[in-house]
């Protein structure tokens, strides 16, 4: 089970929950399953997001494998200049 | 992870050098084409103002013109970022900003040009404005979009407001209960603009059949590509788009604002089109950074730990919908590990140049305000300001502010090293400050495509698709020599155009050594394992028994065969024999880049009679994780600081009551000379980065995240009160003394 | 008015040209002559990255008339060292790394290499002082500041 943490103005669209575990092996996996219980955030999942896995921050990639203990942060897409 | 490198760390001559100090070397404005034709935009004279008509017969009519738009030629597009971005290039409908272009001409000359321009007649509805970001957010303000509030925004706020963020954890209130003193400040601090030298150029030529080529100073062609193929409706793999050596980016160049309209003018007129920037114009209608109106309260205990931290952070962007105070928000308390956290953001528009990133954008001034707080929260305890910071600073296994856990990190090794340098224990003389001050950078990875040719005299052609800003061709170079074994002086890197290597995401983020690094890494990898593949046939043994080492192909051990190493130069002699070209190449998205930490020490001398600052230390701590050029890490250390120092104490855009910009120039907008500066000591550190081969962590952006506050706390100590407004220039100064 | 017609000197070489009376130098340098290492940061002679030198002596280009230099002597950057030998100033930016981007290097080039003929052993003030008129973004100043002097000291026969 993925534990995965909901950055603080996302929550509105979480009913708000910060912290939600979801069974998932690969990014996407979890992404689908995460808009599947929280259809608000599809908007949101759709213009882009980043996760954190374990502490590395991953850019919208959907293969990145989740680990069965895993730590996700969902973060919003960061741009850097 | 390696850690013997032969060839990382030293510092070879870069490949560009030698055309950039004879002045050979082909900038955006440098090329010409055979028939060329002069562009010049026509830009609003008003802050905001509905364009009832644009009647361009008299300026069609003037000998020497061959193309006049305006708006109406720009057919929509399904995405609304791209249309912010297409109508930011070329207003429609409405002017939202004092300089946004309403009309363009391609002449035969730059004289016909400006004449052209006179004759074009805009009839402007004058409308309400607003520049103050404070001001945009109240109800009653003039909106510049309707329908592009932030979800979940309520009616406190205007239609400006296009976005709200949080991030944190814990319970502030808690936190601040358990405090021993509280302090809460409020900070303004004004737009800044990345200030390269070279403005924005480009030469483009565009068929009526939709094939194109394109040259332009660019951070990103690909970009340039996909946005300018979108907006003018024809296909990527037809614009062909070639970034020219680029005088300077930092960030500035990550987007569009000419090109699309230099295409649409060749392809109306049938003729290549040169379009420049004047100054005037990068400063009115390019992309500066974010003006922001902060709050930070932040609560500590007598022995200096902090116990809750809060953060308020209101951006403007200008005139159109963006995404940028998160990234503020994100790395406001990033330096520290905190039980009780939050920092919230809003997004705002103004009738203001629509921003762009400015290295570590969001970050410098959020950074400011929070590290302006510690500052004063240590003068107030007596607390040293270095110790605090150790106290509470985030290390491997911190649960950041804004969320992830942090890996290996260098941020205590940098105060160490702060704590014990010299500079920390100089005495100061009169009139004199110290500050200190913290700063973070998040870096990225992202697209890259890297392509590595072996030629047959053993040496190498690689090609890589992100534009060179600072010095990126030496360190990929050194790289994949460095991974293939051999002289650092056979390889030629070059950043190839958009037709002839894989998409790349822009020069940004600190990304480029990182990313473009770990696929020329891969790409040298494949090509090993080809050159071993050919030794192997050549001796006509299993292709697992060949190893790669020091440059050559050699058996694995006596029982393998008894061949003497192949080296490169000799497999490649005789690749078209032994099975054809060899190459390697990779395309990929790397993650796991490393953050990095700096820490900025400095000791400012405040004229009391003046107001005058005059820096007169600097040294600048910073952890790259691995510094393949040294020179060249040093060289972003002491860019980034200056810029900082600008920052803090003259640059400002200065707006007037009419909405109007009042200094686009660099007599007015004033950034840092060579006489107002001493050395810029830069002190790297490596905590290598477990997420890459060479334990690269990007370098640019971070280095402008602490001068702010550290020129700030300088001069607050040196003058003995407290500023909360940058940029703290003389007059203001003399205001607080 | 129809374009006036100008002879001058440039890099040694005899150059003619027409130009426009409202032209300056550095167009004409970079429009008609193709010599287009002297750039145009701002135009108004605030950032130096256009500078050359007029009958010896350093000016922005950007702030003389193409019309004005009939019968002058005009050195740009692609006139600087040969192609055996660079100039000590272009050796020791590239050795010290004085450069990031390059769009005021050429600035910087001429504008040192009339300081070292003028002042053979500058202060780092004096050459402070002497480049305040040669803007540069990327760099801080400080390696273009340890370049100058090392040229000065190469130049003077010093032991480095």
């Amino acid at each position: 089970m993925a534990r995965v943490v909901i950055f603080g103005s996302l929550r509105a669209l979480t009913a708000g929950e910060a912290e939600i575990e979801i069974e998932a092996s690969t990014t996407r996996e979890l992404l689908d399953k995460l808009v599947a219980r929280y259809p608000a955030l599809e908007e949101t999942v759709a213009a882009g997001i980043s996760l954190a896995i374990d502490g590395e921050v991953f850019k919208e990639a959907w293969f990145t494998p989740i680990g069965a203990d895993s730590e996700v942060v969902v973060m919003p897409l960061m741009v850097g200049g | 992870m390696k850690q013997d490198f032969k060839i990382l760390g030293t510092r070879p001559m870069r490949p560009d050098g030698l055309d950039k100090v004879t002045g050979k070397a082909l900038f955006g404005a440098d090329k010409s084409a055979t028939g060329m034709l002069h562009a010049r935009i026509l830009r609003s004279p008003h802050a905001h103002a509905e364009i009832l008509s644009i009647n361009t017969s008299k300026a069609r009519a003037l000998p020497g013109v061959k193309a006049v738009i305006t708006g109406d030629d720009f057919a929509d597009v399904d995405s609304r970022w791209t249309r912010y971005t297409m109508q930011n290039c070329m207003a429609q409908g409405r002017a939202l900003y004092d300089g946004h272009a309403v009309a363009a001409v391609a002449a035969v000359s730059k004289k016909v040009a400006a004449a052209a321009l006179e004759l074009i007649e805009v009839d402007y509805k004058i409308l309400p404005h607003v520049t103050d970001v404070d001001e945009a957010m109240q109800p009653g303000a003039p909106v510049l979009h309707e329908g592009v509030k932030g979800r979940g925004l309520g009616e406190d706020v205007s239609g400006n407001t296009v976005g709200y963020y949080s991030f944190g954890h814990g319970d502030i209130e808690a936190g601040f209960g358990a405090a021993d003193e509280i302090i809460e400040r409020s900070f303004k601090t004004a737009a800044t603009h990345q200030g390269y030298i070279e403005p924005h150029a480009c030469l483009a030529d565009l068929g009526a059949d939709g094939r194109g080529e394109l040259w332009c100073s660019t951070q990103g062609h690909y970009m340039v590509r996909e946005l300018c193929a979108e907006i003018l409706h024809i296909d990527a793999s037809q614009l062909r788009v070639t970034a020219s050596e680029i005088g300077g980016g930092f960030g500035g160049k990550t987007t569009v604002f000419i090109e699309p309209v230099a295409l649409k003018l060749s392809q109306i007129s049938g003729k290549p089109v040169k379009l420049v920037m004047s100054r005037e114009e990068v400063f009115r209608a390019s992309g500066p950074t974010m003006s922001s109106s902060i709050e930070v309260k932040i609560g500590m205990t007598k022995a200096g730990k902090i116990t809750a931290a809060h953060a308020k952070l209101r951006y403007q962007g200008g005139a159109f919908p963006y995404q940028m105070v998160m990234m503020g928000a994100m790395s406001a308390f990033a330096a520290y590990d905190l039980e009780h956290v939050q920092s919230e953001g809003w997004d705002v528009m103004t009738n203001r140049p629509k921003m762009i990133s400015y290295r570590a954008p969001g970050a410098p001034m959020a950074v400011y305000g929070v590290e302006s707080v510690i500052d004063e929260l240590c003068q107030k305890l007596g607390l040293d300001p270095i110790d605090t910071r150790l106290l509470n600073a985030a290390r491997e296994g911190t649960k950041s502010s804004y969320g992830p856990t942090f890996k290996a990190i260098g941020l205590v090794e940098a105060l160490e090293a702060a704590k014990a340098h010299p500079h920390y224990s100089a005495p100061l003389a009169a009139n004199t400050g110290r500050g200190i001050a913290c700063g973070f950078w998040f870096n990225f990875g992202g697209q890259v495509s890297v392509s590595m040719a072996i030629n047959a005299d053993g040496t190498v052609n690689l090609i890589e698709g992100n534009p060179d800003i600072g010095g990126s061709r030496a360190s990929i170079s050194m790289m994949a020599a460095e991974a293939l074994g051999i002289g650092y002086e056979r390889i030629r890197t070059i950043v190839g155009d958009t037709a002839s290597v894989g998409f790349s995401d822009v020069t940004d983020g600190s990304r480029v050594t990182f990313a473009v690094g770990i696929a020329t890494i891969k790409a040298a990898n494949a090509a090993i394992k080809e050159m071993c593949k050919r030794a192997a046939k050549i001796w006509e043994i299993d292709e697992d028994a060949v190893e790669w080492v020091d440059g050559a192909a050699q058996p694995t051990g006596h029982n393998a065969g008894n061949f003497p190493p192949m080296s490169l130069a000799e497999i490649a002699a005789s690749s078209g024999k032994t099975g054809g070209p060899i190459a390697g190449h990779h395309e990929g998205a790397p993650d796991k880049a490393g953050v990095s930490f700096g820490v900025h020490l400095v000791d400012v001398e405040v004229d009391p009679e003046t107001g005058f600052t005059s820096i007169k230390r600097y040294t600048a701590f910073q952890d790259v994780g691995k510094a393949i050029h040294p020179s060249y890490v040093e060289g972003q250390i002491q860019g980034g600081a200056v810029q900082g120092i600008g920052w803090a104490l003259n640059e400002e855009y200065i707006y007037g009551e009419d909405g109007l910009l009042q200094n686009p120039g660099f007599l007015d907008y004033r950034i840092p000379v060579a006489s107002d500066l001493p050395m810029i000591d830069p002190v790297i550190i490596e905590v290598p980065n477990p997420g890459h081969p060479y334990g690269v962590r990007g370098c640019g952006e971070t280095a402008i995240v602490p001068p702010l506050a550290a020129v700030s706390n300088g001069v607050s100590r040196a003058i003995g009160k407290r500023m909360f407004a940058l940029p703290m220039s003389p007059p203001r100064i003399l205001k607080a003394i | 008015m129809s374009k006036i017609h100008i002879s001058t000197r440039i890099n040694g070489d005899e150059v003619e040209y027409l130009c426009e009376p409202s032209e300056t130098l550095l167009d004409v340098l970079r429009d008609r002559l193709n010599l287009t290492g002297a750039k145009e940061g701002c135009g108004t002679g605030d950032c130096g990255a256009c500078s050359v030198m007029l009958d010896g002596r350093l000016v922005c280009s950007c702030l003389v008339l193409g019309a004005e230099v009939e019968g002058s002597a005009i050195e740009t950057v692609e006139g600087v060292g040969t192609l055996d030998a660079l100039h000590p100033v272009q050796r020791h930016i590239l050795e010290h790394a004085a450069l990031q981007c390059g769009i005021c290097t050429p600035g910087i080039v001429v504008a040192a290499k009339a300081l070292l003929e003028k002042n053979a052993d500058p202060s780092e003030s004096e050459i402070r002082y002497w480049l305040a008129g040669n803007l540069c973004r990327c760099t801080g100043y400080d390696k273009i500041i340890r370049a100058v002097q090392a040229a000065a000291a190469e130049m003077r026969g010093a032991q480095i």
